[in-house]
């Protein structure tokens, strides 16, 4: 048993039991950041912020919200709106967040495809970040359907129709999902259950994966250089700070962080104040009917890309389409054969492949909104056929690469 | 040496127990996820069909589900014989033709509209069209409107039971099973 001696106050009491100095350090202050990163780098941790919001908001949510199909829409639209003090507040911070949460995970991921921080050593960085990403996706839809309006009825429709596998008519698989022949009290309170913990869980276990996988390849930087972490640290331990090239996590970096985090704070409330309506489909706030369609059914802005590359092909096609577009990020590691891990801009043909691909994920959110019709058909069917072309042509255009 | 065999044997009938248990769970997991007997046996509903009016859409309810009923004109019964595929699909009661077919469209379940002018359906969600016998006339949607298993019962129609005449239908390929 370790010794254990009268404690001289509060902190060395704990310091004996929980070892919170080691932790302080491991986690903290010998936690080391290159010096040379810029503001995309905080996204990681307006997430992590924007996160807790969600959290706190949902659990008031939770305390009035009631997963019955024949209260739910007046316990939000009713209860919480107009009863409960402030449930008002709590229901636009989490359906702001929910939206912009979206906003922040496209660019620290584009963020990281531009520097290329999924390579050499932090694959797993970028694995356990794509696997977010879904985990996320599915509280999303899953958060989607407990108002229980007219799009949450049908986006609930719609997208576990998709698990029939069109030819493949899986429509056995399909009730089994939803617990009935349509979205009906099993399906609410089963999605209610996703929503609210399990997976919920599953992000904060996989937060401590991403967390976790950043441990030993540490965090990329600017130029993507090659850093000896040991020696930098060892430099700035022995009070050469200036020509060291890292700097401590707290509270060096952090006070970079929080500025950042302070900025989109104060944009986040503006939205929640003023704007909170661009983040409610109007439509939903019509009660379920599960005898009329509305006219136009589109899904939250985050998802339309992926669901423009569903729509111009036949059911079939279409669905593999899809299902490409939803794991192919995951492979991005192992198509981008280049040795190289800098910033597109100094890459060969990958710094147009880059800036292609993100204009052309913007296309297809643009005309996964409009009705698919005429010229926005066409314009989508392109957009989608060279989503798939870009990915095909990854692996070529950066295996000549040469080394920089 | 001895020890360590013992350890090994214990960890393998752990694992066997383990194992057992884990299968044995899911199955109840997956069980527990399982659509309620309530719900399965509330599946059957009786139409009256003398009720209908020629060419007026009327929309019921089957198992949460919108079901279409569309009372056929002559004229559309004639345009229908030219096309033996078209009369297929209709059920006959009496000396009337309906269609009676599940109202979510093929392609992804959402529901089609009726124009009584045009006779044919629109579903506005991806663009597919259906006419007037619910057959498809244009893509996305890769099928006609599905059919209910129906069983005709004097000028009554009981959704939910599978009568000779659905049975001739799934057998011709004129509708899956819903
Ligand atoms: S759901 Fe009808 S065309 Fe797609």
């Amino acid at each position: 048993m370790a010794h254990f001696t009268k404690a001289k106050n509060l902190h060395d009491w704990l310091n004996q039991r929980l070892a919170i100095d080691t932790l302080n350090r491991v986690l903290a202050t010998e936690y080391w950041i290159p010096k040379n990163i810029n503001f995309l780098w905080a996204m990681g941790m307006i997430l992590a912020i924007t996160f807790g919001l969600l959290l706190v908001s949902g659990i008031f949510l939770l305390m009035y919200y009631q997963p019955n199909i024949d209260l739910a829409f007046d316990s939000v639209n009713y209860t919480i709106m107009q009863e409960v003090g402030y449930g008002w507040l709590w229901r636009h911070v989490h359906g702001v967040a929910a939206s912009v949460v979206f906003l922040i995970i496209y660019i620290h991921m584009f963020t990281g495809i531009y520097y290329g921080s999924y390579k050499n050593g932090r694959e797993m960085i970028w694995i356990s970040g794509m696997l977010l990403f879904v985990a996320f996706s599915a509280e999303a839809f899953s958060g989607y359907m407990l108002p229980w309006g007219q799009m949450s009825y049908w986006a609930g429709m719609v997208i576990t129709n998709l698990f029939a596998g069109g030819s493949l008519h899986a429509d056995g698989l399909v009730e089994w999902i939803r617990g009935d022949y349509v979205p009906a009290q099993a399906f609410l309170n089963r999605f209610f259950m996703l929503h609210v913990l399990l997976i919920p869980l599953a992000i904060i276990g996989l937060i401590g994966l991403h967390f976790g996988a950043l441990r030993i390849p540490h965090v990329n930087n600017q130029d993507g250089e090659e850093i000896d972490f040991d020696a930098e640290a060892k430099k700035y331990l022995a009070g050469d700070k200036a020509n060291s090239k890292v700097i401590r996590f707290m509270n060096d970096f952090l006070a970079k962080d929080m500025m950042v985090v302070g900025i989109f704070l104060i944009l986040f409330f503006y939205l929640v104040f003023y704007h909170y309506d661009f983040a409610m489909d109007p439509v939903n706030f019509d009660p379920a009917d599960g005898l009329k369609t509305p006219a136009h059914i589109y899904p939250e802005w985050y998802f339309l890309w992926s669901y423009e590359i569903l729509r111009p092909f036949s059911t079939d096609v279409g669905l593999i389409a899809f299902a490409f577009a939803q794991v192919i990020f995951f492979l991005l590691p192992f198509l981008d054969k280049s040795p190289n891990a800098v910033p597109a801009s100094r890459r060969g043909l990958f710094k147009y492949w880059f800036w292609a691909m993100l204009i052309d994920m913007i296309i297809l959110t643009a005309m996964g909104k409009v009705p698919p019709e005429g010229v926005f058909s066409t314009i989508g069917l392109y957009a989608a056929l060279t989503f798939i072309g870009l990915w095909i042509i990854l692996p070529f255009i950066t295996k000549f690469e040469k080394k920089v | 040496m001895k020890n360590n065999s013992r350890r090994g044997f214990m960890g393998k009938a752990f694992g066997a127990v383990a194992g057992v248990g884990a299968v044995a769970s899911l199955y109840a997991m997956k069980r527990s996820w399982d659509p309620l007997p309530s719900v399965k046996a509330a599946g059957f509903t009786t139409l009256d069909m003398s009720q209908y009016k020629e060419n007026e859409l009327v929309t019921e309810k089957w198992r949460g589900k919108p079901i279409f009923v569309l009372k056929q004109t002559a004229e559309m019964v004639k345009k229908a014989e030219e096309n033996p595929k078209d009369m297929e699909r209709l059920i006959k009661i009496g000396n009337d033709y309906f269609l009676v077919c599940l109202g979510l469209c093929t392609h992804l379940g959402c529901i089609p509209g009726y124009n009584p002018d045009e006779q044919s359906f629109l579903c506005a969600c991806h663009g597919g069209m259906y006419d007037f016998t619910g057959d498809v006339t244009k893509a996305p949607p890769p099928r006609g409107l599905d059919i209910p298993p129906f069983k005709v019962d004097g000028n009554k129609l009981v959704l939910g039971e599978e009568g000779p005449e659905y049975k001739k239908m799934l057998e011709n390929g004129i509708t899956l099973k819903a």
